[in-house]
């Protein structure tokens, strides 16, 4: 069926709840209001308060109950309701989830989902719009995954609903309703810790996750316009990395560009040029070129766009790269 | 109109004075076996806990968190459940582990800096020690769900300090438990400080366990170094999180008599008189009153149960220090899974020791 990315993330909720009971939902306005996206809809009907639980509104405490929820049996989903509001659960997941099964030499673990609609675009109040899952590459034990599409986003869930440690899963928020695609009604899985090559290409290897995957398609289809041979890598899971399909494009290309959200600075496009200049340093043509965000605090929505890289700026880049060397 | 929309209050208990003396109406029923137990444990606790600070002293275990003058709340307590209960202690409680069959030796590996003193079985319903403060409160409302989730007829007890309630934790513990009525005992051990800071400093409040009334749920206060009080109410707040009635919050009053841990110096904030005080209030010495009042105890037995516990604290070091970790466990539980030695870590292994 066409699906947007709500549709598809709230089929593969219902999905996986039926699959497994050992599944509950919950966090802020899921239940009786279907989550403020709508991305829980419906599921508080079918499978009953017991599973789709509506909570106090903490963030920490919707974390740790999930952790103790975690580590004795159950497998929560937590719903975050905007990313830039889990810090106060930071701790839970940077001292104990990620910590648990090492802590605990694998006696113990923590299989648990938290689901954060993340980044701008939406048009949103101050502190809605951020992107931080580097503070979360930044821990190991942690899985975190972010999805770029419909398809993408069904298949990664319930992938992520059997993974065996914490994932932090980024919904890319203003992807949320902006496209529909054919999404299988059954269910599937998308291997986790497998980057997808969205388009294959001979000049220059362009990375990038969640929204900015969309924009680089875009992008990618002007570029052939020019005559630019682009080989496009959708990541899918930030943390582990798939490094090995990463370094094999740069190898082949020579060049490189990656694209995200966040801040340069000690953006996760800061480590991956690293790994690149690691791994390939002498197959590479030109310096890599990270089209980011700005280093400054996200505007407000009436100057929100200055902030994030567009297509321009991605096409622009790629050019750049292009004409070195 | 004006109309009062809600009344409240608090009892403190105690059954067993400092002097040994019984409040017989209060007096719960206690098997004789049970009783000996507890007094075996409490005195096995406290040979291994001071060793365990000679053993810090002379560098064979590299910190440690004493629990002298507190055994009457842990033993109790702990001796207050059942085997389906699942238990959430912190660093100061490392002992109880020995009373769901985990050797003191293995337990003293943590103590030792070896991950593997954790490394326990989970069917032992025990999480690891916390020890940022206040963090196993949650943990412990929501294995409280899981319980639920299940239709088990079992409860959870969860441990923390004095310092621990000011954590937001303890809210967000207490509210969510009081809210999805998980079936939970929070049993804080008010031990009068959080390292140099006095109790009264963490709250205005006039006491730990009046903060239950404000999440809908009742609270107790507790003489900790009672042994026969912490016992009966926690066993009959246990009973009743089985039976589905909700959370319940303990406040045990108690003394660290030792530093906060093995790198404190308690000179530095507290009198000379006050911990005198509390020596003559010391949980073990009153329980050895009482037994021997109710002739479950001899000079002779006493004597027995000292040699004895004494020579296992000796064999439990030998133990210790016979144990290798291996290093490469370092690497390989960060990831369970596909995930569980990823190519990156694989090279990074192979790097950190040399091959
Ligand atoms: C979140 C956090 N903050 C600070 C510390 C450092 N710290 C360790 S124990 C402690 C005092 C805890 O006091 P309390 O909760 O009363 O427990 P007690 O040590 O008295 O058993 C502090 C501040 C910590 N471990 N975790
Ligand atoms: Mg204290």
């Amino acid at each position: 069926m066409k699906a947007h990315m709500v549709k598809a993330l709230n089929m593969a909720l219902y999905q996986e709840m039926e699959r497994d009971e050992s599944i509950v939902v919950l966090g802020e306005d899921v239940g009786v209001n279907g989550g403020v996206f709508r991305v829980t809809e419906g599921l508080y009907e079918k499978f009953g308060r017991r599973r789709v639980m509506d909570t106090p509104l903490s963030e920490a405490g919707i974390i740790g109950f999930s952790i103790g929820m975690a580590t004795t049996g159950l497998r929560p989903i937590a719903e975050i309701q905007f990313q830039g509001f889990d810090y106060n659960a930071y701790h839970h997941i940077q001292q104990h989830a990620s910590k648990i099964r090492n802590r605990t030499r694998g006696m113990m673990h923590c299989p648990m989902i938290v689901r954060l609609p993340y980044s701008g675009g939406i048009r949103a109040l101050e502190h809605h719009s951020d992107s931080l899952e580097t503070i979360y590459i930044h821990l190991p034990g942690i899985i975190v995954v972010c999805p770029s599409s419909p398809y993408e986003a069904k298949g990664l869930l319930a992938a992520c609903a059997r993974a065996e440690d914490p994932v932090m899963f980024f919904e890319p928020k203003r992807l949320y309703r902006a496209f529909k695609e054919e999404v299988p009604e059954e269910r599937y899985e998308i291997e986790l810790g497998k980057a997808n090559v969205v388009k294959k290409g001979g000049d220059v290897t362009l990375i990038s996750w969640g929204a900015m995957t969309y924009l680089c398609k875009m992008a990618v289809e002007e570029l052939e316009k020019k005559g630019i041979d682009v080989e496009h890598i959708d990541l899918r899971t930030l943390h582990p990395c798939d490094w090995e399909t990463v370094v094999q494009s740069v190898k082949k290309t020579g060049r490189c560009v990656v694209v995200h959200e966040a801040v340069k600075t000690l953006g996760f496009g800061a480590e991956i040029a690293t790994r690149i200049m690691e791994k390939a340093f002498y197959y590479l043509e030109a310096p890599i070129k990270r089209v980011t965000a700005w280093d400054i605090n996200i505007p407000l929505p009436a100057l929100e766009d200055y902030y994030f890289p567009d297509k321009e700026r991605i096409i622009k880049g790629v050019e750049e790269v292009m004409k070195e060397g | 109109m004006k109309k009062r929309v809600f009344e409240g209050g608090v009892d403190y208990v105690q059954i067993l004075d400092k002097d040994g003396k019984v409040d017989e109406e209060l007096e719960p029923k206690i098997a004789g076996d049970t009783l000996k137990k507890m007094y075996y444990h409490m005195v096995l606790q406290r040979k291994w806990d001071r060793k365990n600070m000679a053993l810090q002293r002379t560098g064979r275990i590299f910190t440690y968190a004493p629990c002298e003058g507190q055994e009457g709340v842990q033993i109790g307590a702990m001796m207050a459940t059942e085997a389906q209960d699942w238990i959430f202690p912190t660093y100061r409680e490392s002992y109880l582990y020995h009373l769901r069959g985990v050797p003191l030796w293995k337990i003293n590996l943590t103590w030792r800096g070896m991950e593997d003193g954790l490394k326990l079985d989970p069917k032992l319903r025990m999480w690891p020690a916390a020890i940022p403060i206040g963090t196993q409160l949650p943990y412990g409302a929501g294995a409280g769900y899981t319980i639920k989730m299940r239709g088990e007829k079992a409860a959870v007890l969860v441990f923390g300090g004095d310092g621990a309630t000011s954590e937001g934790e303890f809210h967000d513990a207490l509210n969510f438990s009081g809210v999805f009525e998980t079936p939970c005992v929070f049993l804080i051990s008010n031990n009068g400080w959080a390292i140099s800071t006095p109790r009264k400093i963490q709250t205005k409040a006039e006491t730990i366990a009046q903060k239950a009334l404000a999440y809908g749920f009742q609270g107790l206060q507790v003489d900790g170094n009672d042994i026969l009080a912490v016992y009966k109410y926690v066993k009959e707040a246990l009973e009743r999180a089985r039976s589905g009635k909700g959370p319940f919050l303990i406040e045990a009053i108690t003394y660290r008599m030792g530093p906060h841990t093995t790198a404190d110096d308690p000179k530095r904030y507290r009198s000379e008189e006050e911990v005198a005080y509390w020596r003559e209030r010391d949980p073990i010495e009153r329980f050895k009153k009482y037994l021997y009042r109710k002739n479950l105890l001899n000079e002779e037995e006493e004597k027995k149960i000292e040699e004895e516990t004494q020579k296992i604290v000796e064999e439990e070091v030998k133990k210790m220090e016979e144990f290798k970790p291996d290093p490469k466990d370092i690497f390989k539980y960060q990831y369970g899974g596909k995930f569980a030695l990823t190519k990156n870590l694989e090279e990074q292994m192979k790097e950190c020791f040399g091959e």
